[in-house]
């Protein structure tokens, strides 16, 4: 093979490692010195030296534990550099008795992975801390507002730049608050590990929101053509399985992974053969998922047997009601009502105050939604809020007011930064121009 | 790890307690004094006297600058601390959270540094 190749083979199988096994490895390292700053350094100098020694000596059969063995070496590196024993020998040994299960397995023999082939005896060896790791940083000595960006970035490894805009926040101050946080797990002595069962609604709340904005951070890219973004979807339905797994009684979080099964169910029928924008309404329900919805209504029957409702059961309930009414043809827009409303009581968020209208359009008709619809005068932050515009226009178009549906058009496709959504946002507006009379 | 319990609370409330119930305060304060050091978490501990007898010093260029009063005014004052050995910040959590002190005032847990 030329060195190229090898390079990119390497290249790749880090990649993958790192894609898969980010959090898991930093979970590992931490879990006993509680120093995620230190492991996360020494996670990605080893990811470094992966990078030049792969291509050079062949992938390793087990890279995940080759990664780990290195890591340490940089951990111990580390710990001699500092001299102040913050690393001190016992936790150095407490970290070496872990991974020398892990080093057995750790053979250099060149052998790189493919797309899929992944060793599954690498999950055997290296025990899953992640939830422990997720409920440290879920903690309530860590400041509440930086609990799910912490989670974000030390489970799946993403920058501050990335989670501050998830978060509405600058950089900079992301990053400093995400440093002072990891500082503090450290310094103050937070464990890893999960919580008793009356401290645990609390703390899931964050790690079950952290798991969402994951998720919603990857369905940004409707085609799954971002890799990144893919597997951003496809790591927060990973933490969103391994939580619903080890709390099975935690109602919440088996709506969680309803919510986001019946959201991913959808993917394929997002776009069209052209890449154009599909709503809701329009999708073909033949390419939905249906071994993917069926496990949501199964979750979902579970959770509601619990009798302990909350945000996200309630959403993954509206998207069940959604499949119902394509499916069936038949919409029940009062049960559908009455979920937005139950929701809005929990979060009084605008964004359900919106989505609300639409079924308050299918059981009163336009003019009871426009009624309905939050006002731009209280909330000047819908005036930015494509969704806003949009649904806007639709019951405009609906209460068969052209003119004004037509200006709000023009303000959601001046806000919107999808150019497929973009497009289907300017055919709608065009189809004002020869309004045909709704039925 | 080891972690300082500092006690914070209202010193006149003390004051306003009828001898019966500063008995009683007292009491409460020595059984958990007593479990800490049945379990062997307790390092240290001391009550002190309240603010009316502080003295705060600071030294500006060799000088010493003595002055009468503590450190901070504020709702609540410093009366107490116990230095304890727990694993980690949920066991000593769960000792602040024992401690008379969180019933009638504010217990903060501070990490001690480890040299």
């Amino acid at each position: 093979m030329s060195p190229n190749e090898g390079d990119d083979q390497a290249r790749s199988t880090a990649d993958a490692v790192a894609r898969r096994s980010y959090g898991k490895l930093v979970a590992f390292l931490a879990a006993r010195t509680r120093d995620v700053a230190a492991a996360e350094d020494a996670l990605s100098e080893a990811f470094a030296s992966a990078l030049t020694d792969w291509p050079r000596s062949g992938c390793p059969s087990n890279p995940e534990a080759w990664l780990m063995l290195v890591a340490r070496r940089k951990l111990i590196d580390l710990g001699r550099r500092q001299r102040s024993g913050e690393i001190a020998a016992e936790d150095l040994r407490l970290i070496a008795e872990g991974l020398d299960a892990a080093s057995a397995d750790a053979a250099h023999e060149p052998q790189c992975l493919g797309g899929d082939g992944w060793p599954g005896e690498a999950d055997a060896i290296i025990p899953d801390q992640r939830l422990a790791l997720m409920f440290a940083c879920a903690h309530p000595a860590i400041d509440p507002g930086i609990r799910s960006p912490l989670i974000l970035q030390v489970v799946l490894g993403l920058d501050a730049a990335s989670i501050a805009s998830a978060f509405l926040m600058s950089p900079a101050a992301m990053g400093k608050r995400l440093v002072r946080a990891k500082h503090k797990i450290r310094q103050a002595g937070v464990p890893f590990r999960i919580p008793e069962r009356e401290e645990l609604a609390d703390r899931l709340e964050y790690v079950l929101d952290a798991i969402y904005a994951a998720f919603a951070e990857g369905w940004v890219d409707p085609t799954g053509a971002d890799v990144a973004r893919r597997d951003l979807a496809e790591e927060a339905l990973f933490l969103g399985r391994l939580v619903a797994g080890l709390l099975p009684t935690a109602a919440e979080a088996l709506g969680l992974l309803a919510l986001m099964l019946h959201a991913e169910a959808r993917r394929p029928a997002r776009r069209n053969a052209d890449g154009e924008y599909v709503p809701l309404a329009e999708q073909d329900p033949e390419l939905w998922d249906a071994r993917m919805i069926e496990e949501a209504e199964e979750l979902l029957r579970r959770a509601s047997m619990l009798g302990n409702i909350g945000r996200y059961q309630l959403e993954a309930a509206l998207q069940s009601a959604h499949v119902d009414h394509r499916r069936s043809g038949r919409a029940d827009w009062q049960a559908a009502v009455r979920l937005y409303d139950a929701l809005f009581e929990l979060t009084r968020s605008p964004v359900v105050a919106i989505n609300r209208t639409l079924a308050i359009d299918g059981l009163h008709g336009p003019d009871a939604a426009l009624e309905a619809l939050p006002d731009s005068a209280s909330d000047a932050r819908l005036l930015e809020y494509q969704p806003y515009w949009a649904a806007r226009a639709a019951l405009l178009t609906r209460a068969s007011r052209y003119g004004e549906a037509s200006d709000a058009y023009e303000v959601a496709i001046g806000l919107e930064r999808d150019p497929a959504v973009r497009r289907f946002l300017q055919r709608r507006q065009a189809m004002l121009a020869t309004p045909k009379p709704e039925s | 790890m080891q972690y300082l319990l500092l006690l914070y609370a209202n010193e006149q409330g003390w004051d306003s307690l009828t001898p019966a119930q500063q008995q009683q305060g007292a009491a409460a304060y020595m059984a958990y004094t007593e479990a800490l050091q049945k379990s062997g978490a307790l390092k240290g501990s001391n009550r002190l006297q309240p603010t009316s007898t502080a003295t705060t010093v600071r030294n500006d260029n060799g000088k010493a600058q003595v002055l009468d009063g503590p450190y901070a005014d504020s709702k609540e004052q410093l009366g107490g601390y116990y230095l304890i050995e727990a694993a980690d910040l949920d066991a000593a959590i769960a000792w602040a959270n024992r401690c008379p002190g969180a019933g009638h005032g504010t217990i903060e847990v501070r990490p001690v540094w480890e040299m």
